[in-house]
């Protein structure tokens, strides 16, 4: 699904990833972790595709992202969903619509399956509320409704737990391996081994720490 | 033809994803109901010249005057042995000496008509209608220098030539007014565009992130800055049709102020000014939203 052969990226020509070799198999679920700086949400960029690789080969659903043009690019985005980590809402339109945003870029409209994605993710009673006007909590939940309107292939989320409470970080990783459940692939950026810690035993994830620039499978002893 | 048609067609998706953009909005209104006013003005120019040019050119093409100065005692004789000579003269088709009537309205624009102009010196004129091919000019002038010495051969080519260049300069300079004026409404629209483009850099970068195609968030702008382009540039032809409409009208004379303005179908061509401001709008805003996508990942 995605494949990853000796892929680097550098910022200015100062490599921030090095030497990654990494598949993501269909249905998968992965943590990765590593400190902040440690190049997560530049790994993550580089899956969805708003960063091309500086160094190796990165293939997305088979195709080789360097060589990708723009079109080919909104493609991919459609089949991967992605909770940013500033959520990335417009905020002159209602949180409806904003979930609804990748289904009207690509020209669809599906009331109902928003209706119940608002449902699934507590929001029901918010949907014509605007972005500002929610709660931490709720953004980071309008996020995750967003990412998974297109029913993508893949979901990618950076640090969605962020600014929430314990509680609320729980829900929404439910909903996360709630997701995996229905075979997506799901990959969670996070520097909480807390949260890590408190999933390993709900949820079949590998974790990937990174370390020196490149992702490796962490040990028992995370 | 289809993108035309969906660009028009209510509000667009695209359009509701994108904030209203009030300055560069009504920038774009007002600069194209001016634009649309000044090219109603230049069209009209051109026309009126080009109607002037061909006036002059056809118009007098193919006549003559021969003009009689001579003492009163010799006017006659030399206007009889003038007409006997251009009777004989190979090419030309009909000569006919101008009536006092006929010489006093030629004058009549300049000095009124009420004064008794009967009683002015005005020279003996004769008309010339040249058949085809043509007289030798040169050659009738010689003849009548022999036999009818006050007789001196206008065929209008001396000031007609210069004045016939000037109408078509004049032509060519009106359609060079509404080039400057599509290109001055493209630069304009391009930089009310871009304005808009800058506000919404982040909208523009949602969009992209969520799976949107450049030709989606283009059409965002393109539409908005296309149908204000149209609806400025028509409002300002309007105004600009009816400012030429209460010009006063052609006279007689045919003067040439006067005579601003459009003839039966030539009033339909005014209306290809707003669909044209339209056209440059789609083409100046998508190429300015194109450029700016590029930045875009």
């Amino acid at each position: 699904m995605i494949e990853l052969q000796d892929v680097s990226y550098a910022y200015g020509g100062e490599a921030v990833l090095r030497g990654m070799d990494l598949t993501l198999a269909p249905g998968s679920f992965h943590f990765l972790t590593g400190p902040s700086g440690s190049g997560k949400t530049t790994f993550l960029r580089l899956l969805a595709r708003q960063l091309v690789p500086t160094g190796g080969t990165l293939r997305i659903f088979g195709d080789d992202a360097a060589a990708m043009d723009r079109d080919a690019v909104a493609g991919v985005r459609r089949r991967i969903g992605v909770v940013h980590q500033d959520l990335a809402f417009l905020d002159h339109l209602s949180v409806a619509e904003n979930v609804a945003l990748p289904l009207t870029v690509a020209g669809r409209s599906d009331p109902e399956a928003v209706r119940e994605l608002l449902a699934w993710t507590g929001l029901g009673s918010r949907a014509r509320a605007l972005p500002p006007q929610l709660s931490g909590g709720e953004r980071q939940r309008m996020a995750l409704a967003r990412a998974v309107v297109m029913s993508p292939d893949v979901v990618l989320a950076d640090e969605p737990t962020g600014n929430v409470d314990w509680e609320m970080s729980m829900r929404l990783m439910t909903l996360l391996v709630e997701l995996n459940r229905m075979g997506k692939t799901v990959l969670i950026a996070t520097h909480d081994l807390g949260l890590i810690r408190a999933m390993k035993g709900r949820a079949s994830a590998r974790t990937l720490r990174i370390r020196d620039g490149a992702p490796e499978l962490a040990g028992a002893g995370l | 033809m289809r993108r035309v048609l969906t660009l028009l067609r209510g509000e667009s998706g695209a359009g509701r994803m994108v904030p209203r953009t009030g300055a560069a909005a009504t920038l774009t209104l007002g600069a194209s109901a001016a634009m649309g006013f000044l090219a109603m003005f230049a069209l009209a120019l051109t026309f009126a010249s080009g109607r002037l040019a061909d006036r002059w050119s056809d118009g007098l093409a193919g006549t003559a005057t021969v003009r009689i100065e001579a003492p009163r005692a010799q006017v006659e004789p030399q206007m009889r042995a003038a007409l006997t000579v251009l009777r004989q003269t190979p090419g030309v088709a009909e000569v006919r000496a101008l009536s006092a009537e006929e010489r006093a309205a030629l004058v009549a624009p300049w000095f009124g008509e009420d004064v008794p102009v009967a009683d002015l010196p005005l020279p003996i004129l004769i008309a010339v209608t040249e058949a085809v091919p043509g007289y030798d000019a040169e050659g009738l002038r010689l003849r009548l220098a022999a036999e009818a010495p006050g007789a001196v051969l206008d065929d209008h080519a001396r000031w007609r030539g210069p004045l016939v260049a000037a109408a078509r300069r004049l032509r060519l300079l009106g359609w060079l007014s509404m080039g400057i004026i599509a290109l001055s409404s493209a630069a304009i629209v391009t930089l009310a565009a871009n304005a808009a483009l800058a506000a919404n850099a982040r909208v523009i970068e949602v969009l992209r992130l969520n799976g949107a195609r450049d030709d989606y968030v283009a059409r965002a702008f393109v539409r908005r800055f296309t149908l204000r382009a149209f609806i400025g540039a028509a409002g300002g032809t309007a105004l600009g049709a009816m400012a030429i409409a209460l010009l006063p009208s052609a006279d007689a004379a045919g003067g040439f102020l006067t005579g601003l303005g459009f003839r039966g179908a030539g009033w339909l061509w005014p209306l290809l000014i707003p669909p044209v401001a339209g056209a440059v709008a789609f083409a100046a805003t998508r190429a300015a939203a194109m450029r700016q996508l590029r930045a875009v990942s």
